[in-house]
């Protein structure tokens, strides 16, 4: 037998057509990544000298209390953020994309555009236009709420050490509620007309059909959502940075990991930047970033069912 | 003409075409300066002015003034240093700031440009490496604290100027008492205001200007000593007086509420009198930070704030050093001054303020002690940096949160964390 000894040809193509995709990802995603990781392990000295260190920098960044109230803080008002928007944003989601898939809804395209269109609005409007809604100078909220009778609730909440987060919080689930809604209104979509035919033959009502037939058939797609919202909210800086500055007052109320990098790795006012701690900063939102998405791999997808349509 | 049309026609297009080569050729030799700076507020005056100015002198420079906002600019700055992308002239923050440019070599030495010799040491100190050196960029301009008041309703509410901190309390009181209209303008939502615009406008007739500023740095006084205290004490007193919503209250707000006379008095910096100039349509005037009870000097924040440097990459440094000579100039002490009263210059030319309420502020040095913001020599360099830290607490102070003992203890905390006279 010849064929046995014969090799197969290296298989090049395979190589060049993987070739481009792999370079542009392997030169504007790896490798700034692999080098902030290990920029993370450098110092540098008043002259701009990079020398050695280890893990200073993480040592500085967990347990040197200069470093790290600040860094915990963050840590603490990211994780508000993040919960305001699984509790705020991914249910009014899923409401509003199972209220646009009922077919007895007329304009139901109008109303996905239009809210859909504060997702494509750039942050710093978004932020400029809610600064004067909210404005306690300028602003037309508070002759709204006197004109409904809860006059009296209103404040300065962007101004207020205890509203302020959940204000902002509040302000970017009013822009970004439209990836939500579309991600889950296409896989509701995709739920076979039979199937929720036959639960109504069946006699289940509006909630069962909902509960007990659509619900499991978009789960993977909620958990996806899920994700989603877990790692832009840890990657969240701009709205922090263009309503509240990078100060992120009052207190330190509405600092979250982004803004706590940017006053890291470029300083602010008289205090001067460092891009080691800023690249170690960087890494540690890296790896809670990974560690969350680890987690929902391993606990959550996996035992996740999943069901041919 | 002897020419033939058609010779002359080939003399203009030979003197067209050599003329075309010369204006390339000079278009090429001419310098072009990119200046980097954070005052996009001045770009007209600059672009209209100051470098049609510089252009009559020195025609063949180019010159272009390209800002950054101002929250943006030291970070834009250095990245941009770092990139090799920055502009040739550097407009250079006060002290550590800048010093932090120099030491990592961005900055060109700048002791041998003859101008130099146009400014004292005081107006030089912002901009020196600690042993004294080196200077390294040229000084522009000092601003002044104090308050702008609307004179229309002082008027209306037959009230004059305080002297006194009594005075001044009683004057917001009978504001917030007998109209309509806010008494202090200011904000706590931008944070900065409260910092510069609260504790280190009023804080210096407390802490003995200078005095008191060299003895923190030496570590001879602690702000948790009383005469600290007393400022943010003072501060506390402030909010009642304050326009409602004020913890929502930005910058620009303070500044529309102001120039729409909606306020009666507004903190401020002398850099607030173009802009209050263009927007407001009554006539306003200014008084010094009112002094405690019972003392006779005052003292007032004269800060210098802006300065003038030559990037170190610079391929034009030659020209680069022209302007400067050129700004280290009279003409353009007085164009400077006069094109944005509020900036006034440092160097040491006689020149004519002609705005009035400039002129005002300007009068104060006659009258009062001078001294700077006391967090911008060394005591910003670490971790935390002082100046971030009043910020943060003259907020809380204003709001209502925090108590001045707290905010001082908060502070020299922070310093004794990695300053070694506060250890």
């Amino acid at each position: 037998m010849t064929t046995s000894n014969h090799k197969a040809p290296f298989p090049w193509h395979i190589l060049f057509f993987l070739a481009p995709g792999l370079l542009i990802y392997v030169s504007i995603s790896v490798y700034p990544l692999l080098d902030t990781l290990w920029l993370g392990f450098f110092e540098e000295d008043e002259s701009g000298q990079r020398f050695f260190s280890g893990l200073k920098n993480y040592q500085t960044l967990l347990f040197d209390a200069v470093w790290s109230e600040p860094f915990w803080n963050a840590l603490w008002n990211n994780t508000k953020f993040f919960i305001v928007h699984m509790l705020v944003q991914n249910p009014i989601g899923l409401m509003l994309a199972v209220l646009l898939s009922s077919p007895r809804l007329q304009w139901s395209n109008s109303y996905r555009t239009l809210i859909f269109m504060p997702t494509m609005l750039s942050v710093v409007i978004i932020g400029f236009v809610w600064q004067l809604l909210l404005s306690p100078i300028w602003g037309i909220s508070e002759n709204f709420l006197y004109d409904i009778g809860l006059g009296e609730y209103f404040d300065a909440w962007l101004g207020n050490e205890g509203t302020a987060l959940t204000t902002l919080s509040l302000i970017s689930v009013w822009q970004f509620v439209g990836i939500p809604m579309m991600l889950i209104y296409a896989s509701l979509l995709n739920i076979p007309d039979e199937l929720i035919d036959a639960s109504v033959v069946d006699g289940s009502s509006a909630w069962q059909t909902f509960w007990n037939i659509k619900l499991p058939l978009i789960l993977p797609t909620i958990g996806m959502v899920s994700i989603l919202t877990f790692v832009a909210n840890f990657n969240a800086f701009e709205l922090i940075y263009a309503v509240k500055g990078a100060l992120a007052g009052p207190n330190f109320s509405t600092d979250i990991m982004g803004t706590l990098f940017y006053r890291t790795f470029f300083g602010f006012q008289l205090q001067s930047g460092s891009i080691t701690m800023g690249a170690a900063v960087a890494t540690l939102m890296f790896l809670i970033i990974l560690i969350g998405v680890a987690i929902y791999l391993f606990l959550v997808q996996r035992r996740m069912q999943r069901f041919q349509l | 003409m002897r020419n033939t049309p058609l010779k002359g026609a080939g003399f203009q297009m030979a003197g067209l075409a050599l003329g075309i080569a010369i204006s390339s050729t000079s278009v090429q030799a001419a310098d072009w300066l990119v200046i980097e700076s954070w005052r996009n507020d001045d770009t007209k005056i600059w672009s209209d002015v100051i470098i049609p100015a510089f252009n009559k002198v020195h025609p063949d420079i180019k010159v272009e003034f390209n800002p950054t906002p101002p929250s943006d600019y030291n970070s834009a700055l250095s990245a941009k240093l770092q990139g090799g992308t920055a502009g040739d002239l550097i407009t250079c923050r006060p002290f550590d700031v800048s010093l932090s440019l120099y030491n990592k070599g961005y900055l060109e030495p700048l002791n041998d440009v003859e101008g130099m010799k146009h400014f004292s040491d005081v107006a030089k100190s912002a901009w020196v490496t600690d042993d004294g050196a080196a200077n390294f960029c040229m000084p522009m301009a000092s601003v002044i604290h104090g308050f702008i008041y609307n004179k229309e309703i002082f008027e209306e509410l037959g009230l004059k100027e305080p002297r006194t901190e009594t005075e001044f309390f009683d004057l917001l009181n009978t504001i917030k008492t007998e109209s309509r209209y806010i008494p202090l303008v200011m904000g706590t939502a931008d944070q900065w205001e409260a910092a510069t615009m609260g504790f280190q406008n009023v804080g210096p007739n407390y802490w003995k200007g200078e005095e008191g500023r060299k003895n923190l740095i030496s570590g001879d006084e602690k702000i948790t000593d009383d005469q600290y205290v007393k400022v943010w004490e003072h501060l506390s007193k402030w909010s009642p007086y304050m326009g409602r919503g004020y913890k929502g209250q930005r910058y620009s707000d303070s500044q529309n509420l102001f120039t729409l006379g909606r306020g009666a008095i507004y903190p401020a910096g002398s850099w607030d009198i173009p802009t209050f100039n263009e927007q407001a349509d009554f006539k306003f005037g200014a008084f010094f930070p009112p002094v405690p009870d019972g003392q006779d000097t005052c003292y007032i924040s004269d800060h210098t704030d802006i300065a003038m440097g030559i990037n170190k990459a610079s391929k034009n440094k030659k020209s680069a050093k022209i302007f400067l000579n050129w700004m280290a100039s009279q003409d353009f002490a007085e164009l400077y001054s006069n094109a944005l009263p509020g900036f006034f210059s440092l160097a040491n030319h006689k020149i004519e303020i002609k705005d009035p309420v400039a002129q005002e502020f300007l009068s104060w040095r006659d009258e009062c002690q001078q001294t700077i913001r006391n967090s911008y020599q060394i005591l910003s360099r670490g971790t935390p940096s002082m100046e971030n830290e009043l910020w943060n607490v003259s907020v809380q102070v204003l709001n209502g949160k925090m108590t001045p003992e707290n905010a001082a203890a908060q502070v020299e905390s922070g310093l004794s964390k990695w300053y070694a006279p506060h250890q």
